[in-house]
């Protein structure tokens, strides 16, 4: 049996811990807000360049273009989307062997980390990374999706790589996510929508309005699969954080149970000890 | 006075949207003007300085690095990189942007840091202007 001493040391050790998982808890949860917002935010702008890359469909064949061209490689470059760092769980660690699985069976892909648990993952092992972004950050902003949107689009363009994917966490709600991974080049065009064609009028020309949207189209996927997994990074470490405080507050309750046992047996060790030195008087 | 809807959205959030009389912005092929009822249309715009009429006095004055701009069912949608209100430009920021913008085209040789300066000068001078200090 522990010494009551140490049980009480370790109680309060405890407690201390289970403050600071509560109060990541919340920290997390006011963070999960804010990327839950944003998200919502971002949605009309990414709905937009979809439905005017569609008007443009209307009128051109999509599939002359160079970004949309399907080249039917091997050399696929994955983008890879985690955080930067740990306590939330599974939640780096799934997107990372998730992302080997995909990756072992071919050995001409290469690999863009972004987030450093993922940075970490992929150097250690033996993959092709041809890039790698860091301190990604709690705000994303759609600069830094423009950025690797560039250096992806220079690599396809170049010849470099037949086929890009992005392998990110899908972000459902609170409680549930899921690893996913979309096509990012050659990009996808959204479906010709049945109904009324509006004849639109041009500036400059369809190509050249393609020519723009294009870029763009892709930096919005990628910066909407960055918000997706940002979301699901709070959500994983708010729900790993309740669990931690939860788990410390059992471990309270089973040693205070041990603490007044071990009390207990002091006392009843004592009186006993009493009564047996008062016998021995008799 | 009949009017025509203005939508103006970043990839981050929607900046602007409004009824309005008249929309002046810079597409790459020159100055457009868009009355309420105009036809359906979709334009490249250039970084610049969009004007917005709201009513006979009101006018509003809205810094766009470029993008595109879409009319539709008496809908104006304005797609930017960054759409900014005078109120909200920096405008120190914008001054140095513009000085740096304006000795990388003095330096630059080949075309495509030339292009880049470019814009970036155009972005600044959008900015300054929308606050009228060029």
């Amino acid at each position: 049996m522990a010494n009551l001493k140490d049980i009480k040391r370790r109680i309060k050790s405890v407690k201390n811990t289970q403050q600071i998982t509560r109060a990541m808890k919340m920290v997390a949860a006011a963070k999960l807000r804010r990327a839950q917002t944003v998200l919502l935010q971002a949605r009309p702008y990414a709905d937009k360049i979809i439905e005017m890359l569609a008007r443009v469909g209307e009128v051109t064949d999509l599939n002359q273009h160079q970004l949309l061209t399907d080249r039917d490689g091997k050399r696929i470059l994955y983008i890879v989307i985690a955080a930067d760092r740990g306590l939330c769980g599974s939640y780096n660690a799934q997107v990372n062997r998730f992302a080997s699985e995909l990756i072992k069976k071919n050995p001409e892909a290469s690999v863009i980390s972004v987030g450093t648990r993922v940075r970490d993952y992929f150097a250690k092992r033996s993959y092709n990374v041809i890039g790698e972004y860091i301190d990604v950050g709690d705000n994303i902003e759609y600069r830094q999706a423009h950025e690797i949107a560039e250096a992806v689009i220079t690599y396809f363009l170049n010849d470099v790589v037949d086929s890009v994917k992005i392998v990110y966490t899908h972000y459902k709600n609170t409680m549930s996510r899921k690893n996913a991974v979309i096509d990012l080049l050659p990009a996808v065009p959204p479906e010709k929508r049945e109904g009324v064609k509006v004849e639109y009028i041009f500036d400059p020309s369809p190509t050249e309005v393609l020519n723009e949207l294009l870029p763009r189209y892709i930096a919005t996927t990628l910066y909407r699969a960055m918000l997706e997994s940002k979301a699901s990074e709070q959500g994983a470490k708010m729900a790993a954080m309740d669990a931690a405080t939860k788990n410390a507050e059992d471990m309270i309750k089973k040693l205070t149970i041990q603490k007044n046992r071990a009390r207990q047996a002091a006392i009843t060790r004592e009186i006993s000890e009493i009564v047996g030195g008062a016998d021995a008087l008799k | 006075m009949s009017s025509i809807k203005l939508d103006i959205v970043t990839p981050e959030r929607k900046v602007y949207s409004q009824e309005v009389q008249m929309v002046i912005a810079r597409a790459v092929t020159g100055q457009l003007g868009i009355l309420p009822n105009h036809a359906p249309l979709l334009a490249n715009l250039e970084p610049g300085l969009m004007r917005v009429k709201i009513n006979e006095s009101d006018e509003e004055q809205i810094a766009i690095s470029g993008g595109f701009l879409e009319v539709a069912d008496n809908i104006i949608t304005v797609l930017a990189r960054t759409a900014e209100l005078p109120a909200e430009i920096d405008v120190s920021r914008a001054q140095s942007a513009r000085r740096r913008a304006e000795e990388r085209l003095q330096e630059s040789q080949d075309k495509v840091d030339y292009a880049r300066a470019k814009a970036a000068l155009d972005r600044a001078m959008a900015r300054l202007q929308a606050v009228g200090r060029k």
